[in-house]
């Protein structure tokens, strides 16, 4: 198994991607000779050429609905915004036509189309280059919404969002980018499944710990630290969060009895309040020890200097802190 | 709109202020005390300082993510600019906006903006309150040559030329928007074709002239002025460094930068006619001693202002 960092990784899926299915092509500024804003495109266009690896004008709203209409007529397009911010710039493609034409048109096209970008702060890039806007799609339906956490679960999830025959909003935090670990690399999947569950990254018994994209990774360390020894935490990484896999986490909550949902994302009207909702009117209402909590980034824009994003995002130790409070109740 | 001396020594000062800015800027990043990225404008300093100088301060601008020089320009101070890049509470927005997105509405900068286009219909409005409020001022958006490919500035200016706005629309063209040459992104070729499109009048300059951007601007100012109505200007230009802090400048040649650095720099062309003009070499040089301890005791003075403070942060996205 190769090591690899998370932007090699999906580099990789997406090569076996241009590999195997000549209808596959990559959209997007920059992607190019510069190799994305990220360097997760670096060396496509070399290995492709440019029928394939299409660089654009700094046009979101165009690069979105020509994915949406090479979809529909065969193609399988996976295209960029450099940062998932400025998709905003192409909600109209995405929300009223991506998601809605399948059902729009009575189940008569399908919208295979990927739009991948780089999401979440922590970089100092300060307010419109920073947001985590994942739950806004969760709101759409017709739209699936997947958030990777680190180089395997990126490379796997990718795979599956191209098998999968709807619109699929893929965010990368810009945080995971870097991180390496040894990556399985996998032919493609028989089917989409892996979009829409869960994965239990680590079992325990006290405590529920759910969360997603980067987060996970502070999580991780969090629950790995001393002040937290005597207790055994369960961590579950969502990875796709719409569809959800809420029965991964109410099962869990029932054997735990507390949960804890950490998010870099504002908690209003966010995935993390929809997984508390939903576990609170689940049958694991009856086995709920402490008030489960949510643990969100502020509810602010992101700010520019390092020691204001750290107050915004929710660091090692606010984790470890919500920890203790859910599970000491105090 | 001949310059007298004072203002061609004052365009020397603020070429020279903004570049040596982001000079210590870059000084100051490769020392790892600056956090996040930033996009440096040396090389194109001459398309702030002249539009800048052509504007009183009641007239507007709105900025972009290259948008250091503007602010200056504008009438920034240098202190509380670092001190914003350092997120300290002196800065122009408390540490929250940092090097993209620094406004300074005491000087009618109404902001750098971090979102391509994104100021360009922002302008429209802020013309329309000029024009509603009967006010003898202008406003001046600032873009890049990669904004004209946005469905933005396009429904910018088709209003803009509709209501008769006052607006100067400065496109600082510097031929590519991050990696993607504007000639391979630019259907048709042509900027001021598509302004003119919509009915506004347009040209397309020397944005290395600097004296030839001053008055570029202040005549379009006096003529919206008379006669209403939103003019543009193309400024060609120039950037010397990469895009961002990222950038491998892979897409383009190294004897392309250094012609623009020799033969096009704003700064030895300005310096070169004011020599030829008959200004002395010393009080050039003053000036440059006086920029270079500006910068000096504004470092200084920032990297001595207290952080900026953590409290508040939800309240603070509400007026
Ligand atoms: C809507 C939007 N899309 C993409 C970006 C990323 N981005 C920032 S600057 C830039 C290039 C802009 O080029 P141009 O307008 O020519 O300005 P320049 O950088 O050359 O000054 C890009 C692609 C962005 N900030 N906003
Ligand atoms: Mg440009």
């Amino acid at each position: 198994m190769p090591e690899m960092s998370t932007g090699q990784a999906i580099k990789k899926a997406l090569s076996l991607c241009l590999d195997n299915y000549e209808e596959a092509f990559l959209a997007g500024e920059d992607i190019g000779i510069y190799g994305g804003a990220f360097g997760v495109t670096d060396g496509l266009l070399e290995q492709y050429g440019e029928n394939r690896i299409k660089d654009t004008p700094i046009s979101e709203d165009v690069i979105a609905g020509l994915g949406v209409g090479a979809a529909i007529t065969g193609m399988r397009p996976i295209v960029e915004m450099q940062f998932s911010d400025f998709i905003v710039n192409a909600m109209d493609p995405i929300v009223n036509q991506a998601a809605k034409l399948h059902f729009m048109y009575g189940g008569s096209v399908d919208v295979p189309l990927i739009v991948r970008g780089a999401s979440g702060g922590g970089t100092g890039a300060a307010a419109q280059h920073s947001q985590s806007l994942e739950s806004w799609f969760c709101h759409v339906p017709g739209l699936k919404v997947v958030t990777p956490s680190g180089p395997q679960n990126a490379y796997d999830l990718l795979l599956a969002s191209f098998i999968d025959r709807n619109p699929i909003i893929f965010m990368e935090h810009k945080l995971i980018y870097k991180i390496k670990e040894d990556v399985q690399i996998n032919d493609f999947p028989k089917d989409s499944s892996l979009l829409g569950k869960g994965k239990i990254i680590s079992e325990g018994s006290d405590i529920t710990v759910v969360s997603y994209s980067n987060m996970i990774n502070t999580a991780k360390e969090a629950i790995n630290d001393k002040k937290l020894e005597k207790y055994s935490v369960e961590l579950i990484d969502l990875m796709t969060l719409s569809p959800l896999d809420i029965d991964l986490v109410i099962s869990s909550v029932r054997k735990t009895g507390r949960l804890l949902m950490c998010q870099e994302a504002s908690g209003d009207s966010s995935v993390g309040s929809t997984v508390i909702t939903e576990v609170v009117s689940s049958e694991a209402f009856k086995k709920i020890k402490t008030p489960p909590k949510l643990l969100s980034g502020l509810h602010s824009p992101m700010p520019s200097a390092k020691h204001l994003e750290n107050k915004v995002i929710p660091q090692k130790d606010d984790i470890i802190n919500s920890i203790l409070k859910v599970i000491e109740n105090e | 709109m001949t310059l007298d001396k004072n203002k061609k020594l004052e365009l020397f000062r603020m070429m020279l202020l903004i570049r040596m800015f982001e000079e210590a800027l870059e000084e100051m990043f490769s020392r790892g005390i600056l956090h996040g990225t930033m996009h440096l404008s040396i090389g194109q300093e001459a398309t702030a300082a002249g539009a800048c100088l052509a504007l009183t301060k009641e007239d507007l601008i709105t900025s972009t993510h290259r948008g250091h020089g503007h602010c200056l320009a504008k009438g920034a101070d240098t202190f509380r600019m670092f001190a914003e890049l350092l997120g300290r509470e002196d800065g122009y927005c408390r540490g929250r906006g940092g090097s993209m997105h620094i406004a300074d509405l005491s000087n009618g900068n109404l902001g750098a903006n971090g979102v391509v286009a994104g100021s360009l219909t922002i302008a429209v409005g802020a013309g329309h309150s000029l024009k509603m409020q009967k006010k003898d001022n202008v406003t001046l958006c600032f873009f890049g040559d990669g904004a004209v490919n946005e469905g933005s500035f396009h429904e910018a200016l088709n209003l803009a030329s509709l209501w008769e706005l006052p607006i100067i629309f400065l496109c600082e063209n510097n031929q590519y928007g991050m990696s993607m040459a504007s000639e391979n992104a630019i259907a048709g070729g042509s900027i001021i074709k598509r302004a003119e499109s919509y009915g506004i009048e347009s040209i397309s300059i020397d944005g290395n002239d600097v004296e030839n951007v001053y008055e570029t601007v202040a005549g379009y100012k006096e003529s919206i002025l008379s006669k209403g109505k939103p003019r543009f200007i193309e400024c060609l230009t120039y950037r010397y460094r990469g895009h961002s802090k990222s950038d491998r400048n892979l897409y383009r040649t190294d004897e392309e930068i250094n012609f623009w650095k020799e033969e096009k720099d704003p700064l030895i062309r300005f310096s070169g006619k004011l020599l030829e003009e008959g200004y002395k070499k010393a009080d050039l040089e003053n000036i440059e001693n006086e920029v270079k301890e500006e910068i000096k005791n504004s470092v200084k003075k920032a990297l001595e202002s207290p952080e900026s403070s953590e409290t508040n942060l939800e309240e603070d996205s509400y007026a």
